[in-house]
């Protein structure tokens, strides 16, 4: 140490912290791929649902008021959602909107009144272009190789530009403290903490086990999902044979629910 | 340098004491959302942005602003503002601490901040604020300090410092064109969604800046022996009385193109700003304040006669501050969630807790502001004479 | 020196103060850490099933680690089986396979967190198992 003095010193922890930190962050980037793939400890389950794009057909025609309860039921159930009955805390995964609100572009004076106030399930749309990934500071939103959206809402920081990049209001925030708000959990899945975004996220942890959608499960044949890039799929088979709408399709965010009407 | 800020009148101690109960008070209140959740807050699922974003995205605009002071002094050697190089440099301190306890406070999971490191995110706006906000402080303290120290010992400041001021000319409108980039980039937010915005982010910037600067100058000249000069002022009330020109125009081409294209989406914000929504009008009087203060600061700051009359200048500065004040920290965020993706108007209106976090965030940026300046007029006035040989200080 | 005798007293107070947390506790008896694994639905199992998914020397060190990349595995790359050193598989979750075991979170997880200080966030978020509010002999 005698010939390194005090400045030579800072300077070389300088360096040595830059270095550290960079290096580390570096590592995240390009160095957790090749390393995951060298060693096959993780796997999927053999029977786990795969798609290259997962994405969801909603007939309105079929929606009544007992399956868009029972729809928002189920998922709100199986995950574990609060119900805040206050509009400004509320937290909602999937949830019954009127056909002006859901598609406040299509609003037309003329509009017959059955259309205009028709029942529309909303959900996350698991964008194939999403706002929300592009601008969350943590990839705490991500997308998955199958096209789910989805939350890790253990490295969410709760800095809600996700939010605000969100052009269907698809993003709920834990305002408070969510647990006060459950009455019978499901002890399966766990809750979330105050200070983090929710939303659907598509049942990725039913999917991954071979399961279908809940939302789809209760809808009784309302909701059909499957893998959109499949030509043989049954949604390719309906979108091909149908008009189906799409939310805000000219923002370019390209979302994966289609709407029959 | 420092121990300059340890000396000082009952009013220098009484004054920080005064902020530094306000900060206390911010303190507890933080604590309490802290333990609650920003449930505590106005904000809501639909406004899920409000006061505390706000307050970031104006004071983004303050600490940029110094380089309207810098850059005509460093680059076209504009002499008047030799002696408040330094009062611009460290207004932009302040400014961005105030912006990153801003964002801290707003976070849902504050402990978590370090995220943003771990996981660097180079598509995210965020990443890219982060980077510049960080270095604008890091660029000011240093070339704020160094030139300040300089001129403590007479000598002239080291070359080694030239570059790093280059650097900071040319950093200062990139924090705030990235801040404007946070909004202007997202879809379906037509309010925020405009090219312009990053332009009139600027102007206002320096509108607002600038007339800050006016009165602290006046503040300075007032309790301390250093004077800033009167020249020096005056020009500083121009520039700001420009940029207004520009911003408020900037504002009429907004709604020029929201009301002449006919799009009503583009419509919506405005109209519930000025007119109010659905029976929704919160924010009206808000808006009608800021249209008035503009008009107000407007016409002194144009006016020859009212801007070289010290009184109405004071009037015409603070209305300048007050109005970019209210339109970027309040009215620019929450207009823009209005109404949400739903077609459905929610209001919002700050609570008791969230204020006082504000006042409590505001009044630390105040208590390194006064110590700052503390530092620099002790330093200012020592030295009888500025570096071009005019008396900087008052007779 | 100035004021020698003075620097010397503040420093063996400060030295004193200090250490006090270390002499404060000589003599007394040390608080026990002791996990307890002995839950009924451990003992349930069959006498070769009685495994963690990894040794005991490796859970005890790595646990927290692992608990991470299973974490990321499931929510960040979707996988959901962990392969064991052994080549057995098991499904990855705190809730539904860890806690199903050990049901005893008070004294499997708490003992010693709470021991060394630390409070890991999982039960903010993940539910823990409901644990029979018993009255243990433990006087």
């Amino acid at each position: 140490m005698s010939n390194i003095d005090r400045r030579h010193f800072l300077k070389l922890l300088g360096i040595g912290a830059f270095i550290g930190i960079g290096g580390s962050s570096l590592f995240e980037i390009v160095g957790k791929g090749t390393i995951e793939a060298s060693v096959e400890q993780y796997k999927k389950v053999p029977e786990a649902f795969q798609a290259k794009r997962w994405a969801m057909v909603i007939d309105l025609k079929k929606l009544d008021q007992k399956i868009i309860n029972d729809c928002t039921e189920a998922c709100h159930r199986i995950h574990n959602v609060p119900k805040i009955l206050d509009p400004k805390e509320e937290i909602k995964w999937i949830w019954e909107e009127k056909f002006k609100n859901a598609f406040p572009e299509m609003k037309d004076d003329y509009m017959a009144p059955e259309i205009k106030n028709m029942r529309v399930l909303v959900l996350c749309n698991h964008c194939d272009n999403p706002p929300c990934v592009r601008v969350c500071p943590t990839k705490a939103t991500f997308k998955r190789k199958d096209g789910i959206v989805m939350m890790d809402m253990h490295r969410c920081i709760g800095c809600r530009f996700c939010m605000a990049g969100c052009p269907y209001g698809a993003r709920s925030f834990n305002w408070k403290d969510p647990r006060q708000y459950i009455k019978d959990e499901n002890p399966e899945f766990p809750f979330r903490m105050r200070g983090v975004v929710e939303k659907c996220t598509f049942c990725y942890e039913r999917l991954d086990r071979g399961l279908p959608p809940a939302c789809v499960e209760a809808s009784k044949g309302a909701i059909i999902y499957g893998d959109i890039t499949d030509p043989n799929s049954e949604i390719r088979k309906i979108l091909s044979s149908n008009f189906a709408i799409r939310r805000k399709a000219k923002l370019g965010t390209k979302p994966s629910v289609y709407y029959l009407l | 340098m420092l121990e300059l800020a340890l000396k000082g009148s009952p009013r220098y101690w009484g004054w920080l004491f005064f902020l530094a109960i306000l900060i206390g008070a911010g303190f507890i209140a933080y604590l309490y959302q802290f333990q609650i959740g920003l449930g505590i807050t106005g904000m809501s699922r639909d406004v899920s942005w409000g006061l505390y974003i706000g307050q970031f995205t104006f004071l983004v605009g303050v600490a940029a602003s110094a380089v309207t002071v810098v850059l005509p002094y460093y680059l076209h050697n504009y002499k008047k503002y030799g002696r408040i190089a330094v009062i611009g440099e460290f207004l932009a301190i302040p400014s961005v601490l105030m912006c990153m306890l801003f964002i801290f406070v707003d976070l849902g999971q504050p402990m978590r901040v370090l995220n943003v490191l771990l996981h660097p995110t180079p598509n995210s706006v965020m990443f890219y604020d982060m980077i510049v906000l960080s270095g604008y402080l890091i660029w000011n303290i240093l070339c704020g300090w160094v030139i300040l120290m300089a001129e403590r010992k007479g000598a002239p400041p080291p070359k080694w410092i030239k570059p790093f001021l280059y650097i900071a000319i040319c950093w200062a409108p990139s924090i705030h064109i990235v801040t404007a980039f946070l909004y202007q980039g997202l879809p379906g937010r037509d309010y925020w969604m405009t090219a312009i915005m990053a332009a009139k982010f600027l102007s206002s910037a320096f509108a607002s800046g600038p007339s800050l600067l006016v009165i602290l100058c006046m503040i300075v000249r007032k309790f301390t022996n250093f004077d800033p000069g009167k020249e020096a002022i005056q020009t500083l009330a121009k520039t700001a009385a420009y940029f207004l020109l520009v911003t408020i125009a900037f504002y009429l081409f907004e709604v020029f193109t929201a009301f002449y294209s006919g799009i009503t989406s583009h419509q919506y914000s405005i109209i519930y700003l000025f007119k109010g929504l659905e029976g929704y009008s919160k924010l009206v009087p808000v808006m009608s304040i800021c249209v008035l203060l503009a008009a107000i600061g407007a016409l002194i700051l144009v006016t020859p006669p009212l801007r070289k009359w010290e009184v109405t200048l004071a009037i015409g500065a603070a209305s300048t501050f007050l109005c970019m004040w209210l339109e970027k920290g309040i009215t620019l965020v929450v207009g823009g969630f209005i109404p949400n993706p739903l077609d459905r108007v929610f209001e919002y209106w700050p609570t008791l807790p969230e204020t006082i976090i504000t006042l409590g965030v505001w009044a630390f940026g105040f208590f390194v502001l006064t110590i700052l300046y503390k530092i620099a007029s002790s330093v200012k006035e020592r030295a009888i004479f500025d570096k071009y040989g005019e008396k900087q200080i008052k007779a | 020196m100035y004021d020698g005798w003075k620097i010397i007293v503040g420093l063996i107070v400060f030295i004193a103060f200090v250490t006090l947390p270390f002499t404060w506790s000589t003599g007394k008896e040390y608080l026990k850490v002791e996990p307890k694994i002995d839950t009924p639905e451990i003992q349930k199992l069959p006498e070769a099933e009685r495994k963690c998914v990894e040794s005991k020397e490796f859970m005890r060190k790595e646990h927290m680690k692992m608990l991470i990349d299973w974490r990321d595995a499931v929510v960040r790359d979707g996988k959901t089986l962990y392969v064991n050193s052994q080549g057995k598989s098991f499904n990855m979750s705190l809730q539904n396979t860890c806690m199903q075991c050990h049901t005893n979170k008070s004294k499997f997880c708490d003992e010693c967190h709470n021991y060394v200080g630390v409070k890991p966030y999982c039960w903010d978020c993940h539910i823990e198992p409901k644990e029979n509010i018993k009255k243990e002999a433990r006087l």
